[in-house]
């Protein structure tokens, strides 16, 4: 066992910025993802489908494609990216918050996914039920709406953990590969694969990356079962 | 007024067209299934916006589309009970009841949490999750829920409907004393004959869209020919009356009315409280002179007011008793054979076995109505 835990300096780091990249590009995708979510589910527009396609490009694109994409707008001289740097101070081009980016909008359509199904699945009669009490539409969404999509945010968000987890192709076209940066543990996997006597390293870093996203995995189910025995829904 | 109603709207195939105002204590939308009472309910609730006219509930204007307002649901503070209950399922039966209190300003708050859930009878329910009670409790529950947000007026749309014979029989006693011992106006929604007669002081019937007619109970429910086909069989006069006595041998309780004295089944009810029974016009029978060797208890002398031709061979005669009028619904034969007409003398004659719990129940108080 010893050899599995016998981490260099460098591939700690990695995990640890994986983990990092992960859970913030999870997080920030949650208030968007809930909003678009809510838009598609209950929205009743005019390009309503063409939203729905945008949301659903980072799932049919290639990740190439997506990094380029990205390395294009939020480069340092891309127009959002520029615009970012100079008003807010905020850098993504090679950056481990260019890696959060990348993950964010790649594992976006999973999350959006989930929590639509959820929101859809609400008896919206109860909502009106909640309205003729004198709940205002924020309140009903806060009391109602958003406690009765708990299970869905919860799967959401996993999912949208898990393939930061495993992003790859995205995050090594936006903001490469450079260590204690932006390697990631597939970046990371990557290079070990590519250098003779690197099979250890990667075998290491691979079944690290396997713990991880099982134990996410079951952390929701363990969770998501929980919230749905305490709301014995009818 | 507690409920001025004056709207027209589409509603796919059927055009509404209601006109009618209400100051009764509990005003009961009477009609068919698709007469529109239910989309009236959520109009006044705030859940569908007409496209034309005026609601005013409660001396409120609520929807003025000449004016160009609507105010919406969360700010009408008036109460709603939903056919299907629909509890909040993420919470116990005491967040259900408390949820409408957050948004009550302090000022405004009238509903006292122990004595709703006393008057409903909910106080071993209160930690339970919704998925967990019958059809009756729930049901008790959404009406807790809708009282204490302390509303300015109540709805209840076909709360009983959904429930069988013996969880309306639970419910009733609830909803007669919310009637009887709270001060809010109540607007409840209904196709069931018994429940108006029982619950109503006063009837809007609606009939394709339209107010088919609007009044008091009593009045309404002598109008036969405004019941929908189906439940015809149940109208009938009905008769506020009060407990004179009670007979434990025969196991009867004698009631006092305008017409005279009227043997019912036992009644677990104190002697003076007031009951409203109703006299189903299939089980009236008329005698033209007072009967001798008959089984049946009541005979009540009276004059023929009014005889309207009914379905088939049936004719419908009313009968002035002291001021109260009973119906009967006799054949077309009998009225030629016993040679009847109006103002002439005869003798209703009702069997005390036809009064059960669906025709016999807590009366409105004498103040509230006449």
């Amino acid at each position: 066992m010893n050899w599995l835990l016998d981490l260099t300096p460098d591939e700690w780091n990695a995990v640890r910025l994986s983990v990092k990249v992960a859970t913030v590009a999870m997080i920030a995708s949650l208030p968007p993802g809930i909003l678009i979510a809510l838009v598609l589910a209950r929205g009743q527009f005019w390009g309503k489908t063409l939203l729905n396609g945008l949301v659903h490009l980072p799932l049919i694109l290639p990740p190439v494609v997506i990094g380029y994409l990205l390395l294009l707008s939020f480069g340092t001289r891309g127009p959002a990216g520029a615009f970012l740097a100079e008003h807010f101070g905020i850098v993504f081009s090679f950056r481990w918050t260019g890696a959060a980016l990348a993950c964010a909008v790649m594992g976006f359509p999973l999350m959006v996914r989930a929590i639509r199904l959820s929101i859809e699945a609400v008896d919206r009669r109860i909502e009106a039920a909640a309205g003729t009490l004198g709940a205002n539409p924020l309140w009903v969404f806060g009391t109602i709406t958003l406690p009765l999509i708990l299970p869905g945010l919860i799967t959401g968000a996993i999912l949208s953990f898990a393939k930061a987890m495993g992003e790859f192709g995205a995050t090594i076209t936006f903001v490469s590969n450079i260590p204690n940066q932006t390697q990631t543990l597939p970046s990371a996997i990557y290079t070990f694969t590519q250098v003779p006597g690197g099979d250890a390293g990667a075998l290491r870093l691979t079944l690290i990356s396997i713990v991880i996203s099982m134990a996410a995995l079951v952390a929701s189910e363990v969770l998501a079962r929980r919230v749905g025995k305490r709301m014995d829904i009818e | 007024m507690t409920v001025v109603v004056d709207i027209s709207h589409r509603l796919g195939d059927l055009g509404l067209d209601v006109r009618f105002g209400s100051a009764g204590r509990l005003t009961a939308l009477f009609g068919p299934s698709g007469s529109g009472k239910t989309t009236l309910i959520n109009m006044i609730a705030g859940l569908i916006r007409p496209d034309k006219g005026r609601i005013e509930a409660d001396g409120r204007v609520l929807v003025d589309t000449d004016a160009h307002l609507f105010v919406p649901k969360h700010k009408r503070r008036i109460g709603m009970v939903f056919q299907d209950a629909r509890l909040f399922p993420h919470m116990s039966v005491a967040s259900n009841l408390r949820y409408g209190r957050w948004f009550t300003p302090t000022a405004q708050r009238y509903a006292d949490i122990n004595a709703v859930v006393d008057l409903l009878g909910i106080g071993h329910l209160l930690d339970r999750r919704p998925a967990k009670l019958s059809g009756g409790e729930k049901q008790r529950v959404a009406i807790g829920r809708a009282l204490l947000a302390s509303p300015r007026l109540l709805l209840m749309d076909e709360p009983l409907a959904s429930l069988d014979d013996a969880r309306k029989a639970e419910i009733l006693p609830y909803i007669e004393r919310l009637r009887d011992e709270t001060k809010i106006p109540i607007v409840y929604v209904s196709h069931s004959i018994s429940e108006v007669a029982r619950l109503a002081s006063d009837v809007v019937v609606l009939a394709q869209g339209k107010v088919a007619a609007c009044g008091p109970t009593g009045a309404i429910m002598q109008r036969l020919d405004l019941l929908p086909a189906e439940e015809r069989g149940e109208g009938g006069a009905v008769l506020d009356t009060a407990v004179l006595r009670h007979d434990e041998v025969f196991g009867m309780t004698v009631l006092g009315s305008a017409a005279g004295e009227i043997r019912v089944p036992l009644l677990a009810m104190p002697v003076g409280a007031p009951v409203r029974i109703r006299i189903r016009a299939r089980d009236v029978m008329i005698a033209i002179e007072q009967p001798t060797g008959l089984s049946a208890l009541n005979i009540l002398p009276g004059t023929i007011v009014a005889i309207e031709p009914g379905e088939g061979p049936t004719v419908e005669i009313g009968i002035d008793c002291h001021g109260a009028t009973v119906l009967a619904r006799i054949t077309k034969q009998s009225r030629q054979t016993l040679k009847l007409r109006l103002g002439r003398s005869v003798f209703a004659v009702v069997k005390t076995v036809s009064f059960d719990r669906a025709n016999t129940g807590a009366g409105l108080p004498v103040e509230a109505d006449g």
